[in-house]
């Protein structure tokens, strides 16, 4: 089931479904004709949107609002931090073309700070799929609940075939006592490669698709870190309030450390460019994720070697 | 609410008198909005009393008039008003800043009869949308205002809410400009200078009424004949006058927000009372 099918039957089986875009239709070209006056184009508006979704979720109303993530989080961040966060409407955020998703866009257009600004909102929950079957079996529940709620969009298809999602759980893919890659959004099928070639090094690989970042899954993290010696946070994100900095904090608050290696973009923007490019460019191809992470264990055998690299 | 032959406005000017003096007793022990609010009295008054279809026992159904207060420092003029409305224990205006209750500077939904928070500028026109989109969706016939302050308008949101509500037709709101032509420091034509202001909205796309804002007569004729026209935006000015009801502290910037002693405090009340024609000397005023 594509995006679109199921936005389309989840408003029609539930007239309190409001479908809102600040101009951006790509994914919802068919509802206007379907929705009639329940699809409401706000032109390129992206704070003036957040607004008026609040103001319809005060009726009872449940807006689907869309637009691109760099805009919907950061051009309208107080308005949903404001409007959406403190009174604590469930407005659901489908945020397009996050992180490498931007490909050849350039700076502008490139949400790698949005898992970051998002999670520091209270009541605001933070959601990457890692592609199309795994968004279509997390957004039922992510609309069916009160909570206002941010879900980076992303309609690439692979042949993963997704277990049902359950909000705040990660999908354990594989258990591994060398290496467990924990990850979100696109970057899974580079995983998935990734995971594949280090096993046919011999290496026990564990893969975890994080899903749901905020709620989190602490002891899906807690497990990976203490059965794997090595664990990898993999995000298109700044390496600053991500993934990394979640697991950070988890085994902080459990008083519990391990070797964590992060492959994010520090202090850096990506190189615009198509996205295979762009991933090869910026080393995030399954197999230089996986020859960085066999670099990893060689280093780390080595103790003159303390940090891993991760910029250009 | 509005019956064409009441045109005694006589009670209305004894509420705002009382709204105007518990704005009074609440610029001290840490100090309110004085100056900001007490312009927007009358209108908020008038709205409460003669407009609205808003009253204690319908502050939860859907079936009611909304109210969306952007200009946030106008908040001492309401909670005074639903004080004297009886949404708001008179006794809990004393609470103010206190920890023990919601009653601050900015609106807040724990207060009855805030129909959401605000003090950030510009949020509200968008959300006074949505739920004007929501009624028309359902069919309501219930009113939204929406009152600004004319230093809000220096916020592009509030025109690019203005841009969205012409595109959506919204005849059933309404955006009433506090227009006391001041900014919080200084005179609004001096700053980010507005007129012509309703030339502005009518651009916008939006039908316009400039009215006194301390006139019952005025705001009974203009808000009476509401929607002056189908199918568009509606705006209306009110021509109003910062700190009106004390002349001590009448059209001045620093008086924005003020924190006054308690004989200063007393002073004002004689004043508003017109027993006394005091000049405030205080150097206590905070500036925020």
């Amino acid at each position: 089931m594509s995006y679109e099918e199921l936005l389309t039957q989840t408003a029609l089986a539930n007239e309190q479904v409001i479908v809102m875009t600040a101009e951006n239709r790509a994914l919802v070209r068919n509802l206007p004709g379907i929705l009639g006056k329940r699809f409401i184009d706000t032109g390129i508006t992206e704070q003036t949107m957040i607004g008026a979704a609040a103001g319809l979720a005060l009726r009872g109303r449940t807006p689907v609002v869309h637009a691109l993530a760099a805009f919907l989080t950061m051009r309208a961040f107080e308005f949903v931090r404001t409007d959406v966060g403190i009174a604590n409407l469930p407005v659901k955020l489908s945020s397009f073309i996050p992180g490498f998703l931007s490909d050849g866009n350039g700076p502008t257009h490139q949400a790698i700070e949005d898992i970051s600004i998002m999670r520091g909102i209270p009541n605001v929950t933070v959601f990457a799929p890692a592609d199309e079957d795994d968004l279509v079996k997390m957004l039922p529940q992510i609309w069916e609940s009160k909570s206002p709620a941010y879900t980076r969009i992303n309609t690439r298809k692979t042949t993963y075939i997704h277990e049902p999602f359950t909000p705040g759980k990660a999908e354990v893919i594989s258990e591994g006592s060398d290496v467990t890659i924990l990850t979100y959004g696109l970057l899974f099928e580079q995983a998935l490669i990734a995971v594949e070639m280090l096993k046919s090094e011999g290496l026990s690989v564990g893969l975890i698709n994080m899903r749901s970042l905020k709620p989190v899954d602490e002891q899906a993290i807690l497990k990976a870190s203490a059965q794997s010696k090595l664990v990898v946070t993999l995000e298109d994100h700044f390496l600053t309030g991500g993934l990394y900095t979640i697991v950070a904090e988890v085994l902080l608050k459990h008083r519990t450390t391990a070797n964590v290696l992060p492959m994010a973009l520090n202090e850096k923007w990506f190189r615009p460019a198509l996205l295979p490019s762009v991933l090869e460019h910026e080393g995030f191809t399954g197999k230089q994720i996986a020859e960085k992470i066999l670099g990893y264990q060689t280093a780390h055998n080595q103790p003159q070697i303390l940090t891993p690299e991760f910029s250009e | 609410m509005i019956t064409v032959e009441n045109n005694n406005y006589q009670e209305l000017t004894d509420t705002a008198l009382k709204v105007r003096e518990h704005i009074i007793r609440m610029s001290t022990d840490g100090g309110c909005f004085t100056g900001a609010s007490l312009s927007a009295v009358d209108l908020i008054v008038y709205l409460y009393n003669r407009f609205l279809n808003i009253n204690k026992d319908n502050l939860n159904n859907p079936e009611r008039d909304y109210l969306f207060l952007s200009k946030g420092h106008d908040v001492p003029a309401l909670y005074g008003t639903f004080a004297e409305l009886g949404l708001l224990e008179k006794e809990r205006l004393k609470n103010h800043l206190l920890l023990n209750d919601h009653i601050y500077w900015h609106p807040n939904t724990k207060i009855p009869g805030i129909e959401f928070h605000s003090g950030s500028l510009g949020h509200l026109p968008s959300v006074a949308i949505g739920v004007a989109m929501d009624l028309k969706i359902s069919g309501s016939t219930n009113k939204v205002i929406c009152i600004l302050g004319d230093g809000e308008l220096n916020e592009g949101t509030c025109w690019e809410a203005m841009l969205v509500a012409n595109a959506y037709k919204l005849d059933n709101l309404l955006f009433v400009v506090d227009r006391n032509h001041f900014q919080a420091n200084m005179r609004t034509e001096d700053l980010i200078p507005l007129e012509p202001l309703a030339d502005k909205f009518e651009a916008f796309g939006a039908a316009v009424k400039r009215i006194d804002g301390h006139s019952f007569a005025e705001l009974d004729q203009a808000f009476g004949a509401f929607p002056f026209q189908a199918g568009k935006l509606n705006v209306i000015i009110a021509d109003t006058v910062r700190g009106k009801g004390l002349p001590s502290i009448q059209e001045r910037a620093d008086r924005w927000f003020c924190n006054f002693n308690a004989d200063e405090i007393e002073q004002l009340l004689l004043e508003l009372h017109g027993q006394h024609n005091t000049t405030l000397t205080s150097e206590t005023l905070v500036v925020r």
